[in-house]
């Protein structure tokens, strides 16, 4: 079990990088032009709230305690309050949260589900028209906007054809489904390609490995070969990938759900950025840079579980 | 299934040949993309602002052959005009970037000690947040348009070059030229600038190419969120989002802006996997 000692140490090793993104989520803030109170508190506040949240800001304090202050805030889960809902930033990133979540992992799902396959079938065609194909859908498909195929996509598959809502989340498992299967489509058509590029050269690299050849000279049939040796093998840098991409993947969850209207985190961030809802961005924000750091660990140790050789 | 031969391992396109195609292919498509960009008023059939109340939501015919939107502009007058901007945007974004990304690389890997850490850290820092939602976070501060989307894209985007040109150097900096040079009585910041950076530069200006294809994406991104360009300026980011709300009876106002982005991106695409094959840099 020494290889999962990391799952230990790495916490520790991540603090100063939390600290960083505290810091600049403070910066962020810090930088809004005009007095910090009138922004927090919107156009209206009397002289008793305005004194509380000059309290608990310390904004009457020096920068660098200002910053302890905030740190203070946040250890506490105090996010501070949204000007435009009325209610703790906390509470309205809860609520939020289970829509985004849940693109978020359709999305992966589908998109892995069509890159494996494409991939696969690449890789074992190399050089003939299947694998020109994929490769051609891998590199064009690399410049698609997701905003723009999720417009498309409703033009075909909600305005012609019908078949799905054309916004919403639903109520329920199932309406969930139902109403996020052209997000999450979105998302897999732009995220497959890069998973498919990266999935058939680390296929055509184990493909090319001694204990493949040693396989074959035993005579074991190519098919075996392929998905009991090659594939297994190739499932690692797929998954390492996966968390690579995840920060890109928020990005591209937080325009999809733009142009889906899902009720998710995203749209709250960009709704609180036209209505200069600062505290809800800053916190957003946090929260996106916390999920990436979460992935990446979880990533790590997924594929020190898969892969006895990999030790960090 | 036999069809599996062994053979040398190259994870392009394989051999020489494949490699100059796309480098062919995308260096074409780019050109003419660049080449459009420069001609939009003698090639754009109208006036890319000029509405035509008499014409509004025209589906494609052959006096508006991608159509018009619902003030009566021409849409292929429009993608043309944007082609400047998108092009710009991608473009003229990453300079900063891309020289401040190469010499922070550049210093960090050789002086190493409290530079380097303190440099890798701020790397690290910025890499957590999730690239799209850094640079909507710094917009909100510094308030919509195209000077903030330039600004923004110059915080964020640094890093990827730091850190490539970081690991050659790193490797560099032993070399038994680089170590002949400083035994010569070369300065530090001769032998950075003149042995160094030279050698270590191509990596960074390969994924240059890719990164054109991420900033047009998240610019055209940014102006369809009303982040960045302002309407009416053509710009396809604006095309779309304006388009929208006749998506039921005019998708020509979306459709062809969109496909106009995919297409530059493309070029830029096949660029980058064309140099990275011709120079070995496939990652």
């Amino acid at each position: 079990m020494d290889r999962f000692r990391f799952v230990l140490y790495r916490p520790l090793q991540l603090v100063p990088v939390l600290f960083g993104i505290s810091l600049v989520s403070f910066v962020l803030v810090q930088s809004i032009p005009g007095d910090p109170v009138r922004i927090l508190l919107g156009v209206r506040g009397t002289a008793e709230v305005i004194a509380k949240v000059r309290a608990q800001y310390g904004l009457d304090e020096p920068v660098l305690v200002q910053y302890f202050y905030f740190l203070k805030n946040l250890a506490e889960g105090e996010f501070g309050r949204s000007i435009i809902y009325k209610t703790p930033v906390l509470s309205l990133i809860s609520t939020r949260i289970a829509p985004t979540l849940f693109l978020l992992c359709y999305g992966v799902l589908m998109a892995v589900t069509i890159a494996v396959p494409l991939a696969v079938t690449a890789s074992i065609n190399r050089g003939r028209w299947l694998d020109a194909l994929v490769r051609s859908y891998s590199t064009a498909g690399l410049g698609l906007p997701a905003f723009w195929l999720g417009i498309v996509l409703i033009i075909v598959f909600s305005l012609r054809l019908g078949w799905f809502p054309v916004s919403g989340y639903g109520r329920g498992f199932f309406e969930h489904l139902h109403h996020l299967f052209l997000p999450a489509f979105t998302i897999a058509l732009a995220l497959s390609p890069v998973l498919i590029r990266n999935l058939r050269a680390s296929l055509l690299v184990e493909l090319e490995a001694d204990h493949i050849t040693a396989a074959r000279s035993r005579g074991l049939p190519e098919r075996r070969i392929f998905f009991r040796h090659v594939f297994r093998n190739s499932l690692i840098p797929t998954i390492t990938l996966l968390g690579v991409n995840i920060g890109w993947l928020i990005g591209g969850t937080v325009v999809v759900e733009q142009v889906f209207s899902v009720p998710g985190l995203g749209s709250l961030m960009v709704g609180s950025i036209f209505a200069r809802d600062y505290l809800v961005v800053q916190a957003v924000t946090l929260i996106f840079a916390c999920g990436v750091i979460l992935t990446n660990f979880l990533v790590d140790v997924v594929s020190v579980a898969l892969d006895p050789r990999i030790v960090l | 299934m036999s069809a599996i031969t062994p053979s040398p391992v190259t994870l392009g396109l394989g051999g020489r040949l494949g490699a100059s195609k796309s480098l062919l292919w995308g260096g074409g498509l780019t050109l003419i993309w660049i080449l459009l960009a420069l001609t939009a008023p003698l090639v754009a059939p109208y006036d890319p602002t000029a509405q035509d109340l008499t014409a509004t939501l025209r589906p494609p015919s052959l006096t508006h052959p991608l159509g018009t939107d619902n003030f009566g502009r021409d849409v292929l007058s429009r993608i043309i005009w944007g082609t400047r901007l998108d092009l710009a945007m991608g473009l003229l974004a990453l300079v900063t970037p891309f020289v401040a990304g190469c010499l922070i690389g550049l210093i960090s890997g050789y002086f190493g000690g409290i530079v380097d850490i303190l440099l890798m850290r701020l790397l690290d820092v910025t890499m957590s947040f999730p690239f799209f939602v850094l640079v909507i976070a710094i917009i909100s501060v510094l308030g919509p348009g195209l000077a903030s989307f330039f600004i923004a894209v110059a915080l964020v985007a640094w890093v990827s070059y730091a850190r490539l040109v970081r690991s050659r150097v790193l490797v560099l900096k032993h070399a038994d030229f680089v170590l002949a040079a400083r035994s010569l009585g070369y300065g530090h910041l001769r032998v950075m600038l003149r042995h160094i950076l030279p050698n270590a530069v191509l990596p960074a200006i390969v994924f240059a190419m890719s990164d054109v294809v991420i900033t047009i994406l998240l610019g055209s991104s940014l102006s369809y969120l009303g982040m960045g360009v302002q309407p009416p300026t053509p710009e396809w980011g604006v095309m779309i989002a304006e388009g929208q709300n006749f998506l039921a009876t005019a998708w020509w106002i979306c459709f062809f802006p969109g496909l106009a982005i995919v297409f530059v991106a493309l070029g830029f695409s096949l660029l980058a996997d064309g140099l990275a094959e011709r120079f070995g840099t496939v990652e």
